[in-house]
């Protein structure tokens, strides 16, 4: 390079180069003395705009700018699972070590642990000829087996390949004249390839009742949570991590308390996947920018998580990202557009927000991978949005809602009752209940949808009814909208609200959830019976198996479902007239 | 290194534009001498070759364009700390105003401070005993997290805030609370409220007060804050004090944030407050916490005026999306004639629940909570329908939850400003009120502890 490349300005995280002729838009760049890491954003001529993975401050014109020629790229191999990274996937323990409890400028770590030796099997054979996304062996990562793939663009005759212990950085194979090494990297903002997209129609389960039952979320599949603060975004975000049956979990936690990832890093190693019985954290990866983070970092972490997931699917595995939150997300686009002086779209955000929002849950989905034996892999997006004051006509979430299929939605008022999860069963939707009705018809019961609509009607009415109450109370009502109140009241209480602290509720599984389904709907069907049969009122609300089915939440399995069987039996005896 | 200019090219609202500066620093302090002699600090917003523009904290009156003279200091602001500070009043911007000695330490810490590494924090477990049921009971206080009061003018969050730094204790521990307390824009007289509380209680000996009033310069609520957590900091991780940092009211702070934002011509975001507020009251909010392995914690108490009581305003609903729930005050309780008003129905502590149970409180504690919240909440439902179908019209089980509401607003709300609750008395209050309620009708607590701790209640 011939010109000096030297800061020029400095106002908060964006800072101005000139001198920067060639270099390339997204190029990664140290800034300063100090080589704090930034990204270029924008260019004019020799001039570059660079946003600062780091806190600015003490930067003064003249500094040098250098270039590494290379854009933000993660480095992708073993070791990942069970680590905690920054925005930028730099491995917070590492960092520790390095710096102490506070986070330090200007500190280089590799992501993956370079000295470590990983135990390589091959599979694929010396002489084989092979291309992009064809598997050449394994290496088993803590309780999983983790593919080793041929790295895109590379093709050709395997010229050797060794069994054996290796770093991430030692040679494992040879294609062609290309060294394959156990790691690779790939850029952030370049979605990852794969072959197609395959329709979705496999649940995501998540063991939360009301999800799976009434708004049911695909593997592959989008789904939004927005709610205002202290409605349980947070913990509905983590229960979907500890609980629903991905393979691997990427839990971003972009912008937020750092004492909610305190959590998740001491409580996930305790809790077992109710799958594998393997510990929770063994098939995490963490990708941290807490809120008191530099905001550029804050803006690259979802990049950072979704990469991480697209590397898991590729080898075909089934990949959930939960973000939290992505509000914090565009505020942080918004800051740094800000800085850049653009013009401003709606509420400051900048124009390109709901592109990019719909850039990113596009890289959601289910797919057939590359290479000869194909797999299929799936990355579910789960985003929490966190609008100001609770409203939703706000940008972010109506540019989340237009392209998320799933939205679950939190409503304070039932937080503030303590029904949790505190999601609005009549606000919230789920786009994917044709394309489950076969699954569901045929892994759980062929009229579990059913039962679903007959108790979602059910709701509705109460909805209705609950007008009329509030002017006139519940006792001028007759007694089949009484019942109506009774039923509805033990689906909010007995199937809607689930303990996420309670051992046994937090979890529920699909044949459980549609047991105690079946008990309430039966309750409510033989009760109509009952009535038309003038059996008294009374005597239907004070029937012992209202209290039962208030029980069984707390069962286990087996056990909740001879509840439901005697239940449903003894209703006919307690609602004789 | 320090440079000095007398090339002031431009001032304009709180900012001064400085010619032929080489290279300041960005966030250096500057030292602004005007033409009568009269100094005062500043900070640089931005820089470029040859020209800086200078935040000033404080008032901009007496400065030209001609005789002032900017000094660079070389450095960003750096606060001396150290363990004599204890019983010491500073000011908005750090300047002892106690006539006592200034403050010579070798430990100077930049008052941006740095982030807590999220792998270096530890779980916030350790009960707080406040001797408030409304807060150890339904919204319990650990050490280490940030629980803010929401309030509103004329609610005596004061009263409730002093009385939370003087009960506050930790089970088990003889360690008492060390409390740094920074005031932002309040004025003298409520200064003065919390400085003879303190004294009365013989808490002023241990604590540490930043003093900015609402008539001093309005730029350095920015530092406040920040000064005062860089000492809580000190404390807390380098010399193992537990400290309680008191921050009041954040709301002057914002409005300063908001002014200096429409000085620099910046796009505004809500209600004209920076866009980039969220990150800024983080940068405050998340220096609570512990660390793995040290001793110390910082838990923090910011208190907050809600503008015309609306929780949405974007203040109170920042601060809600950063901090670990909130205490929100009433008027409605206020005008009841009960203190503290706190309502339980909107408050709500996020870290409560790894700071009760067997071994840190009692086994029951949850399930009581939420038992009473849940009863309380349904029984507020229910007047709103008598203010409409009068009581005549309920049902003998819904009157039952009318009258708790009513007894849990004058027996457990209701408590005096030096009335010290053990969590045991709180426990059992809570018990002892829901004995009013049909023991069916207990859904949210275990029917082991029904027995166990309910039956004795119960006629």
């Amino acid at each position: 390079m011939a010109q000096n490349a030297v800061l020029s300005k400095i106002s908060g995280p964006v800072v101005q180069a000139t001198g920067m002729l060639g270099a390339q838009i997204n190029e990664i760049v140290k800034v300063g003395e100090s080589e704090l890491m930034g990204e270029i954003i924008a260019l004019r001529y020799d001039r570059a705009s660079i946003q600062v993975y780091e806190e600015t401050s003490g930067l003064r014109p003249g500094e040098k700018v250098e270039r590494t020629y290379n854009p933000l790229s993660l480095e992708l191999g073993p070791g990942l699972l069970s680590s905690i990274y920054d925005g930028i996937q730099r491995p917070l323990e590492a960092i520790r070590a390095k710096s102490g409890d506070f986070i330090a400028r200007g500190i280089f770590v590799n992501a993956l642990d370079q000295k470590k030796k990983w135990k390589f099997e091959a599979r694929a054979k010396k002489g084989d000829s092979v291309k992009a996304g064809d598997i050449l062996g394994t290496v088993q990562e803590l309780d999983f087996e983790h593919r080793i793939l041929v790295p895109n663009g590379v093709e050709g005759k395997l010229e050797a390949i060794t069994s054996g212990n290796f770093t991430v950085t030692e040679e494992i194979a040879e294609i062609g004249e290309n060294s394959i090494k156990l790691s690779h990297k790939w850029p952030v903002r370049i979605p990852r390839p794969y072959k197609e997209k395959l329709p979705l129609n496999i649940p995501l389960i998540t063991g939360k009742r009301i999800m799976d039952t009434f708004f049911p979320i695909v593997k592959g599949g989008t789904a939004a949570i927005p709610g205002p603060f202290g409605s349980g975004k947070t913990v509905n975000q983590q229960d979907l991590a500890k609980y629903s049956d991905a393979d691997i979990i990427i839990y971003v936690g972009c912008g937020e308390r750092g004492n909610e990832m305190t959590d998740v890093l001491s409580e996930f190693p305790k809790l077992l996947d109710p799958k594998t019985k393997k510990p929770l954290m063994n098939r995490t990866v963490l990708v941290a920018n807490t809120s008191n983070m530099p905001v550029a970092a804050r803006e690259a972490s979802i990049y950072t998580g979704i990469t991480l997931a697209e590397y898991y699917r590729d080898q075909g595995y089934d990949i959930a990202l939960m973000a939290d939150s992505t509000s914090r997300w565009a505020e942080a686009m918004r800051e740094i557009s800000g800085r850049m002086e653009e013009m401003p779209g709606e509420e400051g955000y900048p124009a390109y927000l709901s592109k990019r929002l719909a850039e990113f849950y596009e890289r959601g989905g289910r797919i057939k991978t590359l290479g000869a034996k194909e797999r299929i892999g799936s990355v579910s997006l789960v985003g929490a949005v966190s609008p100001p004051g609770g409203d939703l006509s706000e940008p972010v979430s109506q540019s989340t809602l237009r392209v998320t299929k799933v939205f679950w939605a939190l409503d304070a008022n039932l937080s503030r009752r303590r029904h949790y999860p505190a999601i609005n069963w009549l606000k919230s939707y789920s786009l994917y209940l044709d394309e489950l009705q076969k699954w569901y018809g045929e892994n759980v019961a062929a009229d579990f949808f059913e039962l679903r609509n007959k108790a979602m009607q059910l709701l509705q009415k109460e909805a209705e009814l609950q007008a009329i109450v509030q002017l006139i109370g519940s006792d001028a009502l007759p007694d089949k909208e009484r019942l109506v109140l009774e039923v509805t009241k033990m689906i909010r209480e007995d199937f809607l609200q689930q303990n996420s602290y309670d051992e046994v509720d937090a979890y529920s599984s699909l044949k459980k959830q549609y047991g105690m389904m079946k008990a309430i709907m039966a309750f409510h069907d033989k009760a109509v019976i009952a009535l038309a049969q003038e059996v008294t009122f009374d005597k239907i609300v004070n029937a012992k198996e209202k209290h039962t089915i208030s029980l069984i939440k707390r069962q286990k399995e087996d056990e909740a479902l001879r509840t439901v069987n005697e239940v449903i039996k003894s209703l006919d005896h307690s609602f004789a007239k | 290194m320090i440079k000095e200019f007398q090339t002031v090219k431009e001032v304009f609202g709180p900012i001064v534009f400085v010619e032929g500066v080489e290279a300041a620093a960005y966030g250096e302090m500057v030292e602004i001498i005007a033409p009568n002699g009269e100094r005062k600090k500043g900070q640089v917003l931005e820089t470029t070759k040859g020209i800086a523009a200078v935040q000033v904290f404080g008032s901009t009156q007496g400065l030209d364009t001609k005789a002032t003279t900017i000094r660079f200091t070389g450095d960003v602001l750096r606060f001396p700390v150290s363990d004599e500070m204890f019983g010491r009043v500073f000011n908005g911007s750090g300047e002892p105003i106690d006539k006592g000695a200034p403050i010579i330490s070798k430990e100077k810490k930049d008052i941006t401070g740095n982030a807590i590494n999220p792998y270096a924090r530890a779980e916030p477990n350790a009960f707080i005993q406040t001797g408030i049921s409304t807060i150890d009971l339904t919204n319990t206080l650990v050490r280490g997290q940030k629980l803010p009061i929401f309030s509103a003018s004329g609610l005596p969050h004061n009263d409730l805030a002093v009385q939370i730094a003087r009960q506050a204790t930790v089970l088990g521990e003889k360690e008492d609370f060390t409390v740094v307390f920074a005031a932002m824009g309040i004025t003298h007289s409520e200064a003065n409220f919390f400085i003879q509380d303190f004294e009365k209680t013989g808490a002023l000996e241990k604590a540490i007060l930043f003093l900015n009033l609402a008539n001093d310069p309005s730029v350095e609520r920015l530092l406040t804050p920040r000064l005062a957590l860089t000492t809580a900091e000190y404390l807390a991780f380098e010399k193992d004090y537990q400290v309680l940092v008191i921050l009041t009211d954040m709301t002057m702070y914002c409005d300063t944030l908001r002014e200096l934002s429409a000085a620099r011509q910046e796009v505004p975001g809500r209600r004209g407050y920076p866009g980039y507020m969220y990150t800024d009251l983080s940068s405050i909010y998340e220096r609570a916490g512990r660390i793995k392995g040290k001793k110390g914690s910082i838990t923090q108490l910011p208190i907050l005026s809600m503008p015309d009581d609306d929780i949405t305003h974007p203040i109170p609903d920042l601060t809600g999306y950063i901090t670990e729930g909130q205490i929100v005050l009433s008027r409605d309780l206020y005008r009841k004639g009960i203190y503290p008003p706190v309502d339980v129905l909107p408050s709500l502590s996020r870290l409560m629940n790894s700071g009760i149970g067997d071994g840190k409180t009692r086994e029951d504690h949850a399930g009581i909570s939420s038992q009473v919240y849940a009863s309380y909440a349904e029984g507020r439902d229910l007047r709103n329908l008598v203010a409409v179908v009068g009581e005549e019209a309920l049902t003998e089980r819904d009157r039952k939850f009318l009258r708790f509401a009513d007894a849990f607003e004058q027996r457990f709300v209701q408590q005096g400003k030096y009335e010290n609750r053990t969590i045991e008395q709180s426990l059992e209050l809570g018990w002892d009120l829901v004995s009013m309620l049909p023991e069916d009708e207990l859904k949210r607590v275990k029917p082991e502890h029904k027995g166990k701790y309910g039956k004795k209640y119960r006629k």
